[in-house]
């Protein structure tokens, strides 16, 4: 077990992105605006994964979230001059070591080539299916129960939801950057609490806390005003990301950047505390099972808000797994439609469009038509509009063959010499053919997974086979 | 707060956020004060979230209580037509869900 910390002095811990795809400059901005001691960087939706299996698929090469590389460049500067800031990502994907290596090749080329990178594996169960089925682990469905080999479609991932302890054994071997696979977002703050505070593993509350910490900053600009209704008072073009202050005892601060946008205040807060979750009474992570219902929350100042009392107990002695399957190719395709009937025109072009598939005899296994504009974003839910003067056609279909849904992306085109006036919209081209990846959430022993931390200087991840 | 017919519309009172876990989706709703909490605990019942949501199916809606922060959290199961990557409509995670409720009406 890695030594323990025992600092005395405020922990300031900031997170600079929420899912792959979250804005570029936000990491730069937050370490030019504070003084961080930790920039967690957070890349991996549910989805997020099987995503970037299909490109490590493509190129054994890739496979992990590329737009850490851009961060990681534009945060040369900061590396450079604020020696006490680490990194701690997940932007490791589906293949952290390349993700290293390449990590590895920016920092030697900026001359920071003995910034030492960790790396964390063996959340990824894909090569180890077989193994472990034989081994009679069955990865029954979360919610029906049934085992994955009764499931009888291509599996594209399998990940383990890991915990703190390798990101603090990492931090403890000295990395200045630590790269994971998947790993629970809330871990990503618990491991740096864990190495700085040297708390014990089972510390159920300052566990708790941290988790609780690590949960509201975990989707960025989320906590600071970002997706909110009171979007009007902010100024959301300059919106802060967001940073948890830890101190020894557990208690936690959320706070942002002084003179940055957005706010952070009980509403940011508590929005944020339910965001994503089921039974508020068991947030279940790797390393704490917590309790949201004893969480209390209070404003201290402009933009800080202290959350205190969360509570926890052991977690179960298994790990989620995330597993993503094929099940077929879905593709949808827009067109904006005008006039004093436009809902009715629309929905005249989705019948075309159904009519012709069916004269080539294809009948899609499912298809969802939606006139945007005219209520129909919760179907049934908003107030209808049917007087609606412009709405877009949303058309969209999944099917088991590739063929099928091919052929419905080139029945979309042709409305707009043949069909009714007043459509426009196709500048794009063809909607492209996507793989539909299904989600079967499942459990597994915490022994049957191999985790592996490797910690070298960058300029030696740049050597590394991959 | 409620007005003089006694009744109120959520947006009024308490605000909103929606996710996705899979195929469920949860709608976390935090009161303005713990008046409008205690209103919601009475009014703002899980049957009263599946009839508004009832034109998705879910499959049946679960509540919770956080009183400390004045919220109700709401899960709406196999509500999201497949969930990311599977479902076909626009809103594939339910992102929109914690912006609709607003617009609910809580019965006298």
């Amino acid at each position: 077990m890695p030594r323990n910390g025992t600092r005395a002095v405020t922990l300031r811990i900031g997170n600079g992105a929420g899912f792959l795809g979250d804005w570029l400059d936000a990491p730069r901005r937050l370490v030019e605006a504070t003084r961080l001691d930790y920039l967690t960087l957070e890349y991996l939706a549910e989805l997020t994964l099987s995503i970037l299996a299909r490109v490590r698929e493509k190129d054994p090469t890739r496979g992990y979230a590329a737009d850490f590389l851009d961060v990681l460049s534009s945060l040369i500067p900061a590396l450079a001059a604020q020696p006490q800031l680490k990194i701690v990502t997940n932007a490791g994907g589906m293949n952290p070591l390349a993700c290293a290596a390449a990590a590895g090749k920016i920092l030697h080329d900026a001359g920071l080539g003995d910034t030492t990178i960790g790396v964390v594996t063996g959340d990824d169960l894909l090569g180890r299916l077989d193994e472990l089925a034989a081994a009679g682990h069955d990865f029954a469905h979360f919610d029906t129960g049934e085992p994955l080999v009764a499931l009888g479609k291509p599996i594209v991932s399998a990940n383990a939801y890991l915990g703190a302890p390798p990101i603090v054994e990492a931090l403890a071997s000295g990395a200045r950057i630590v790269i994971t696979g998947r790993v629970a977002d809330a871990s990503l703050t618990v491991g740096p609490a864990m190495h700085e505070f040297g708390w014990r593993w089972d510390d159920w509350p300052r566990l708790a806390q941290a988790s609780v910490a690590g949960h509201l900053i975990e989707c960025g600009a989320q906590v600071t005003g970002g997706y909110s209704n009171t979007w009007r008072d902010l100024d959301l073009a300059n919106v802060g990301y967001p940073i948890a202050e830890l101190e020894a005892d557990g208690s936690v601060t959320i706070t942002k950047p002084d003179a940055s946008g957005g706010a952070v205040d009980r509403r940011t807060v508590c929005e944020q505390l339910v965001y994503e979750i089921g039974d508020p009474r068991h947030y279940l992570t790797p390393d704490v099972d917590v309790d949201f219902t004893t969480v209390e929350v209070e404003e201290i100042g402009a933009d800080r808000v202290t959350v205190r009392g969360a509570s926890g107990q052991a977690p179960p002695d298994t790990l989620k797994v995330s597993i993503a399957y094929r099940d077929g190719y879905t593709a949808s395709g827009q067109l904006l439609v005008i006039g004093r009937d436009a809902v009715e025109r629309s929905r005249a072009c989705a019948a075309i469009v159904f009519e012709r598939l069916r004269a080539a005899g294809i009948e899609p296994e499912a298809t969802n038509i939606e006139c945007l504009g005219a209520g129909e974003g919760v179907p049934g839910v908003l107030a209808a509009n049917a007087n609606a003067t412009e709405v877009m056609l949303r058309i969209a279909v999944r099917d088991p063959r590739r063929e099928a849904v091919e052929r419905f992306t080139r029945e979309i085109a042709p409305l707009i010499t043949g069909g009714p006036a007043g459509l426009a919209g196709y500048a794009a081209g063809r909607p492209e053919v996507r793989p539909v990846f299904a989600y079967w959430p499942a459990r597994i022993a915490r022994d049957a997974v191999q985790v592996r931390v490797d910690v070298r200087a960058a300029g030696d991840w740049t050597a590394t086979p991959r | 707060m409620a007005n003089e017919a006694n009744t109120a519309v959520l947006g009024d009172i308490a605000h909103a956020r929606s996710g996705d876990k899979g195929n469920h989706a949860n709608i976390g709703v935090v009161a303005h004060g713990p008046a409008e909490y205690a209103l919601l605990v009475t009014r703002l019942t899980a049957d009263r979230v599946a009839e508004f949501f009832a034109p998705l199916g879910p499959a049946r809606v679960e509540r919770f209580e956080l009183p400390k922060i004045a919220a109700l959290n709401f899960v709406l199961y196999d509500v999201l037509a497949g969930g990311a990557s599977r479902s076909l409509r626009i809103d594939t995670q339910g992102k929109l869900l914690g912006t609709a409720i607003l617009d609910l009406e809580l019965p006298a």
